[in-house]
C-alpha cells in the first residue's frame, strides 16, 4: 500500500476484485430521500434503492442474471441455442449485455416506440432486435415473440419468458429483499415498486414477509391502460403475467403518467437523481403512503436512470 | 377529406372496438374534434383537462411526429392516416 495515507481519500475503500460484469449485478446503494421529502415528519424516512447501478443501468439486470443462470444450468441455452425474449427494453438491455458476457446469442422481440436510447445500447452488445406494433405496446411484443417460437421447428430458441419465468421473482427474493433489510437494519417499514411484469413486487415482498410479515408492500400501476410509464402494466387492461400474484401486495396505488413524470422531474432538481418515468411513478407512490405516516421507513425503487430515455438528435431518425 | 385514424390495443374500448376510425378532417386537430363528436372518452385520454394533447401521446401523421410539422396545425389531405402512439420521452 501507498506509504502516505493523506496521498489517498478516506472514500477510497477496498473492495474486492471481480470475475466478470454478471457478478457486479446486486447490492445497489439505498439513498435517503431530502428534498422531495420535505414537510413529511422527522420520523418518516423514505428511502429509494438505486437500481440503474446495475452494470446494465436497471432493475431488469437482477431478473436477467437469474433467468440466465438458472437455464445454462438446466442446459436450456446448450448448442449454441438463442435465448428469445419479448421486452419493452430494460431486459432486453440485460440480456444483451450478460449474454455478450457468458456467449448466449439474444434475440429480442419489443414495440418499435420504445426509446432510442435502448434500441442502439442493446445493438451495441450485439443481440438482435425484432420490432413489433407500437400500436400494441408491450403486449403485442409478447405475442409476437410466442409466435416466433411457435413457428420454431428446429429448436433454435430457447424462450425464457420473463412474465412467467419463477427466476424472475426469484432474483429479488434472493437479492433485492435481503439488501433492503439489510440496508436499513431491519426498519423497512413499508416497500413501493412499480408493477410491470411484477417480478420486483412479488419477489421483493415473499423475501421482505420472510424477514418481516407486518412490512406493508404496496404495488404501483398505471391509472389506465393508455399510459406513458414505460415499463408499468395496468394489470386490469394486459395481459396478466403469469408470475403476477396479487396477495404478494397489502395494497395497490394507481398512479398517474402526469403525476409519475413530475415526480420524476422534482426529484432530479430536489435530490440529484435523475430517474426514468417509471421511477417517477414509484416515488410518487412512495410519498403518497409516507403522507400517510407518522413514523416509517419506506423503500421505494428506482428502476433505471434518465439517460435511457434522452432522445436522440432528429437527424438519427 | 377522409382521413384514417389508427387506434392504439389501450384504447380501442373506448372506440367501440374499431382499430381504425375514418374522419372527415383537413388537420390533426380537427381530426381530434371529429372523434370528440361519437367518442368522447377516447378523445379524452389523449387531450388533458387543459386542452392540449397530453405530454406522452405521440401523434403521428404519415408515419411523422405532428410534434416536428405544424402540431394541431398539421394539414391533411383525402388518405392521410394519423397514429396514437403512448409516447417514450422525448418523442420516439
Amino acid at each position: 500500500m501507498n506509504a502516505d495515507a493523506s496521498a489517498v481519500d478516506a472514500s477510497v475503500r477496498p473492495l474486492e476484485l471481480w470475475p466478470s460484469v454478471v457478478e457486479l449485478v446486486g447490492n445497489t446503494p439505498l439513498v435517503r430521500l431530502r428534498g422531495v421529502t420535505a414537510g413529511l415528519s422527522d420520523r418518516v424516512e423514505v428511502y429509494a434503492k438505486l437500481e440503474y447501478f446495475n452494470p446494465g443501468g436497471s432493475v431488469k439486470d437482477r431478473a436477467a442474471r437469474q433467468i440466465l443462470l438458472d437455464a445454462l444450468e438446466r442446459g436450456d441455452l446448450a448448442d449454441g441455442r438463442t435465448l428469445i425474449d419479448s421486452t419493452s427494453g430494460n431486459t432486453g438491455v440485460a440480456y444483451a449485455m450478460l449474454g455478450a458476457a457468458l456467449g448466449v446469442p439474444v434475440t429480442l422481440v419489443m414495440p418499435s416506440n420504445v426509446s432510442q436510447a435502448r434500441k442502439d445500447i442493446i445493438e451495441a452488445y450485439g443481440a438482435d432486435i425484432i420490432y413489433s406494433d407500437p400500436l400494441e405496446s408491450s403486449d403485442g411484443a409478447i405475442r409476437l415473440a410466442k409466435r416466433i417460437v411457435a413457428e420454431d421447428t428446429e429448436g433454435r430458441y430457447y424462450y425464457p419468458d420473463q412474465y412467467a419465468n419463477p427466476s424472475n421473482p426469484g432474483a429479488h427474493e434472493r437479492t433485492t429483499a435481503p439488501e433492503i433489510w439489510r440496508d436499513t437494519a431491519g426498519r423497512v417499514t413499508h416497500f413501493v415498486a412499480g408493477l410491470g411484469t411484477s417480478g420486483t413486487i412479488v419477489g421483493t415482498s415473499r423475501g421482505l414477509k420472510r424477514f418481516d410479515p407486518s412490512i406493508q408492500v404496496v404495488a404501483v400501476e398505471p391509472d389506465a391502460g393508455f399510459h406513458g410509464l414505460e415499463g408499468l402494466k395496468h394489470m386490469a387492461s394486459s395481459i396478466v403475467p403469469p408470475i403476477y400474484d396479487r396477495s404478494a401486495h397489502d395494497r395497490l396505488l394507481p398512479i398517474t403518467t402526469e403525476d409519475g413524470w413530475d415526480a420524476a422531474e422534482t426529484v432530479a432538481r430536489l435530490d440529484g437523481l435523475a430517474v426514468g418515468w417509471s421511477s417517477g411513478a414509484s416515488l410518487a407512490g412512495a410519498l403518497q403512503v409516507a403522507r400517510e405516516l407518522d413514523e416509517g421507513v419506506v423503500v421505494c425503487i428506482f428502476c433505471d436512470h434518465a439517460d435511457r430515455y434522452i432522445a436522440p438528435p432528429r437527424s438519427r431518425s | 377529406m377522409a382521413i384514417l385514424v389508427r387506434i392504439p390495443t389501450a384504447l380501442r374500448k373506448l372506440a367501440s372496438g374499431a382499430e381504425t376510425i375514418e374522419v372527415e378532417a383537413s388537420t390533426v386537430g380537427g381530426v381530434l374534434d371529429g372523434l370528440r363528436e361519437a367518442h368522447p372518452d377516447l378523445v379524452g385520454q389523449i387531450v388533458g383537462t387543459d386542452g392540449k394533447v397530453r405530454r406522452f401521446v405521440n401523434l403521428f401523421a404519415n408515419d411523422e411526429d405532428i410534434r416536428f410539422l405544424d402540431g394541431l396545425e398539421t394539414t391533411l389531405e383525402s388518405g392521410d392516416d394519423v397514429s396514437i402512439v403512448p409516447a417514450i420521452a422525448g418523442g420516439r
